[in-house]
């Protein structure tokens, strides 16, 4: 059996892919969900083989579900209208479809996701958001996290730093540490340059959490920032700090 | 090319003159100085052409330029010549004898040279123009298209027109009915005159909207219009509400994940048509920088345009409830 869920946050968008499906007997539409929150969910708990997704929704994005995913199971994007995100699609995506879309389109995506195989899909996730991620030119306002079964949005303003860990980053913000799947290189491109800056190898700092610059030992440069935490500076890192901070 | 040509006129002028037995020395130094005062009075032709560029009759003080210079050339050969004590005794006749042909070459060549930076001033110009005539007919494309876009809201047209797609099998008069309200609120908003309408008016266009909004998001969006009845038949620009509601219910259902509440409304307090539009957000996601969107900053820009103020328009954030606030000044 073929396990599919719909995620999207109109109800009748929702009742158009369930109509068209209904001509898959092979397929179970095992859950439809109206949020990205829903939708993480109902795939931890489903482990489906098919995805249809919708982009624009409240609170997370279709994209940044997908973030969230450990294994990525087969996506059909359907979508209103989102130039950038057409790109992407091609390829990561099984298909998308553009609304509204004939039933004939629809086929269409299911015989290519018919014959790709209902294998999950166990592609490199943040691999897939960079490439998504640099053909979106917005810069981030906010990073999701997963706790669990459970989504926490935070926005880059709460921030304090982030540092590397491992194959994570960790990001500090006044209400605690989180662990986002993703590199410090990645934050670095996508962060506003005028708000954070890369002060070393595996940290990068809210500019407005500095509160001074201390030398210690010899050559060797940290801040500390408002919370007292310190961070190290690198060599590279200095001229870089040197340059948003104006000195 | 400028410069090869004085160099070859200098070495000519210095054979001529050689020809006419003139000594060595002396022929050296007139053809030297000689071109180099056709150089500067070139240099002074070209460079004031630069600044004033003649139309029509007007090419005669071109003329009369040209010849002023060459003759103001020939004198200071003149007094050049007397300074270094060149063609005296019995050779003074010679430069006398040449000061016609002298003055007919600096004529000739500082003319020519006119001629030829007119040309190219004017080439360039009506480069430059033609570039700016380009980029202004991008400009006003772009623009053109910019405010097409926004009119047609695509993003909301698809989905309006996917649920219509939904609901033909399973409400064929919904879905009707829907057609209708999405062709006429595209009529109203494709509406071309700027003349002032009154709220009714507006509030019949706005609800077209929100009717197709609480199609596509069924239950998730309720509204509440609370209207004073003195306030029906004020003034306002057209259009003027329908971004800031937009904006509403963007940030309110894309903020939140239960069922969201809009609010307007509308009273009159003398001299303004005060109408007040709120929606429910999140302060923990959307953050100050970013909440005010593109609707909020076009709708104080069309504000400014028409009554020249910039306090007609006031937002405020409180209790997770954001409200904008227009106050629309009443001429009567």
């Amino acid at each position: 059996m073929i396990k599919a869920i719909i995620i999207d946050d109109e109800p009748l968008a929702r009742d158009v892919i369930k109509s068209y499906l209904a001509d898959y007997p092979a397929i179970s539409l095992v859950e439809e969900c109206a949020n990205g929150f829903e939708g993480l969910k109902a795939i931890n708990q489903h482990q489906p083989n098919l995805v249809f997704l919708d982009i624009q929704m409240p609170k997370i994005t279709g994209f940044e579900l997908l973030e969230l995913l450990d294994t990525l199971p087969s996506i059909i994007f359907t979508t209103a209208f989102d130039e950038f995100a057409l790109k992407a699609f091609e390829a990561n995506a099984i298909d998308y479809l553009l609304k509204p879309f004939s039933e004939e389109r629809f086929q269409k995506a299911m015989d290519k996701f018919l014959a790709t195989g209902t294998d999950t899909h166990t592609q490199k996730i943040p691999q897939l958001v960079e490439q998504l991620s640099a053909q979106n030119p917005s810069q981030t306002e906010r990073v999701v996290i997963k706790l669990g079964n459970k989504i926490k949005v935070i926005s880059i303003y709460d921030i304090a730093y982030l540092s590397a860990d491992d194959d994570y980053v960790k990001i500090h913000t006044a209400e605690g540490e989180f662990l986002k799947n993703q590199t410090l290189a990645f934050f670095e491109k996508n962060l506003n340059p005028q708000l954070f800056v890369r002060v070393h190898r595996s940290f990068i700092v809210k500019i407005d959490q500095i509160t001074k610059i201390e030398s210690y030992e010899k050559d060797n440069l940290i801040l500390i920032l408002k919370s007292g935490e310190k961070i190290p500076i690198s060599k590279t890192g200095y001229p870089k700090l040197k340059a948003v901070l104006g000195i | 090319m400028f410069l090869f040509l004085i160099a070859v006129f200098a070495s000519t002028q210095y054979y001529t003159l050689i020809i006419f037995h003139i000594d060595s020395k002396t022929a050296f130094q007139d053809s030297v100085i000689s071109n180099a005062t056709l150089v500067a009075c070139c240099w002074l032709i070209v460079n004031s052409l630069s600044f004033y560029r003649p139309k029509g009759y007007r090419y005669l003080f071109v003329i009369i330029w040209c010849k002023a210079l060459a003759a103001l050339g020939i004198y200071i050969l003149y007094l050049a010549f007397q300074h270094l004590q060149l063609y005296v005794g019995a050779n003074a006749y010679l430069f006398e004898l040449s000061v016609p042909v002298r003055f007919m070459f600096f004529l000739l060549f500082i003319g020519s040279m006119a001629v030829t930076s007119v040309l190219w001033y004017h080439q360039e110009e009506a480069k430059s123009i033609n570039l700016r005539k380009a980029e202004t007919e991008k400009l006003t494309k772009d623009m053109e298209l910019a405010s097409l876009r926004e009119k047609l809201q695509p993003h909301f047209l698809f989905n309006s027109l996917n649920s219509i797609s939904s609901l033909i099998l399973s409400q064929p008069t919904a879905a009707r009915k829907m057609v209708h309200q999405l062709s006429d609120f595209l009529r109203g908003t494709l509406r071309k005159d700027d003349a002032l309408t009154d709220l009714k008016q507006e509030l019949a266009h706005l609800n077209l909207y929100l009717e197709i909004e609480r199609m596509r998001f069924g239950n998730r969006l309720n509204t509440e219009i609370k209207v004073d009845d003195e306030a029906l038949a004020l003034n306002l620009p057209p259009m003027l509400l329908q971004p800031l509601v937009e904006n509403a219910i963007k940030f309110g259902l894309y903020d939140n994940l239960e069922a969201v509440k809009i609010q307007i409304s509308a009273s009159y307090k003398v001299p303004y048509l005060v109408v007040a539009i709120s929606n429910p957000f999140d302060a923990s996601t959307s953050h100050g920088n970013k909440g005010t969107g593109f609707g909020l900053a076009s709708t104080a820009r069309r504000l400014q345009l028409l009554y020249n103020r910039n306090d007609l328009l006031h937002t405020e954030r409180q209790n997770q409830q954001f409200t904008a606030t227009l106050k629309i000044p009443q001429n009567d």
